[in-house]
């Protein structure tokens, strides 16, 4: 049976790891390469890594970073952030990702999922949604840009165009819990659940197994979390044995 | 130190399956060419993509008989993933277009009643086997050893005859239990193309 994924999650800036809330505020937490690896013997079931820099030699630099993982790493690694072309996608495909996020880029050019998933494949396409509540209250809408900009397009609507678009997994972060370490937002997971087929990675408010049972219960294949595993307050496999001690599956 | 040749026709995460087999201490050759790939003595066919896409791919490189040649003189050959469907009959993925027929299997989707793609870890014997798929075989053909994992219904994990090994699952990204899945891959190829 397929098993529910612990997803440890690293923000790559200049080839570094670091950390911020609600993505601003950014303080260094380490070498990826180590740290990829110490989530590997933890029991990480993948890793995702975001490359959160801003500039052009930033990326080269996350491309380098992305090799050096690689070559460490026996588990799949799935690298977004700032992927705007399918040559950007590609290349992080050939120094070793297996899957590629993409956010922004995709509300600029919805054809950039179709482009790429026709070239490697759906499996290797992952839509990145950062969702955040409406400010009158009424659902959630897609905001690009770290945040900065609120599109305005509604997130459910988006998640459930996500298929014929070119993806073939969502990661879906909810803005408003993300770095907050107050769990996911499971009306958001249950609400894109219900549009999608493909598996919804919950992402943003980690802090424990139970806000994890939580997202699964809500419907998520997988979970991701950032804080909780830098600070090393816990570990994938700890939090697998109270996942399995509530009868979820995981691999252990 | 064995040497082990990856077949590139560029549509692989060649990056990842290189690195598997140079942890394990392996030299590692990416090549379409196909002299080169007849007389290799360890061949890794991996893919991602569709199934169309990858057959077209082995045609116009010429690489197709080149396959069918080694499996059929017992030299070491290792699929992966798409890799593995390749070798079948045909696939609902791709209906009109013929595979390489070492295999004597249809490639079929699975039912929308699972989660596709099956994007994780699923169990194969006693480990944990990464996967990232849509499209599966159902049932161990006739003339074959080999394992099934559970995704809703019995699939097949695994196939084994002679020196041919093709995996549905990504060893190359199955942490240590797909690294001892391909270091025996290796050990086992090596004895019989030493005789």
């Amino acid at each position: 049976m397929l098993t529910n994924r612990i997803i440890p999650c690293l923000d790559i800036d200049n080839g570094r790891v670091v950390k911020g809330v609600k993505f601003a505020n950014l303080r260094d937490a380490g070498d990826p390469v180590e740290q990829a690896k110490r989530y590997e013997q933890d029991g990480a079931d993948e890793l995702v890594m975001l490359d959160v820099s801003a500039t052009i030699a930033g990326r080269e630099t996350a491309l380098e970073t992305v090799r050096a993982v690689r070559r460490e790493l026996s588990i799949p690694l799935s690298v977004g952030g700032g992927v705007r072309t399918t040559d950007h996608a590609l290349a992080l495909l050939r120094a070793g990702a297996d899957k590629v996020g993409v956010n922004s880029a995709a509300v600029d050019n919805p054809g950039l999922l179709r482009e790429l998933a026709d070239q490697v494949g759906a499996q290797c396409v992952v839509l990145s949604i950062d969702a955040a509540a409406r400010r009158d209250g009424n659902g959630w809408e897609v905001v690009t840009r770290a945040g900065t900009n609120r599109t305005g397009i509604d997130a459910i609507e988006w998640a459930a165009r996500a298929e014929t678009m070119g993806a073939g997994e969502i990661l879906l972060t909810s803005f408003d819990q993300d770095g907050t370490r107050s769990g996911y937002d499971t009306d958001l997971l249950r609400a894109v659940r219900e549009v999608t087929p493909l598996p919804v990675i919950a992402s943003g408010g980690a802090d424990s197994a139970a806000h994890m049972l939580d997202a699964l219960c809500a419907g998520a294949d997988a979970v991701l979390a950032a804080s909780i595993f830098h600070d090393q307050d816990t570990t994938p496999n700890a939090i697998k044995l109270e996942l399995r001690a509530s009868g979820i599956e995981v691999r252990t | 130190m064995s040497d082990i040749t990856i077949i590139d026709t560029g549509i692989a995460n060649t990056a990842s399956v290189t690195a598997a087999f140079e942890r394990l201490g392996c030299g590692v050759t990416l090549t379409h060419e196909p002299s080169r790939i007849a007389d290799a003595p360890l061949v890794v066919l991996p893919g991602v993509g569709s199934f169309g896409a990858g057959m077209r791919s082995l045609r116009v490189n010429k690489l197709d008989q080149i396959i069918i040649d080694r499996v059929n003189n017992n030299r070491p050959l290792l699929g992966i993933c798409l890799g593995l469907q390749l070798l079948c009959d045909a696939s609902e993925e791709s209906p009109g277009i013929e595979g390489l027929g070492i295999i004597n299997a249809m490639v079929t989707r699975f039912p929308y009643t699972v989660r596709t793609p099956q994007h994780g870890w699923n169990r194969v014997g006693d480990g944990y086997a990464y996967y990232s798929n849509t499209y599966r075989i159902e049932s161990i053909p006739d003339g074959w050893a080999g394992e099934t994992s559970k995704h809703g219904s019995p699939f097949v994990a695994y196939l084994k005859r002679a020196n041919t090994l093709a995996c549905q699952f990504h060893p190359e990204l199955s942490g240590a239990w797909g690294a001892n899945l391909l270091r025996d891959w290796i050990e086992n190829a090596k004895e019989v193309v030493a005789c």
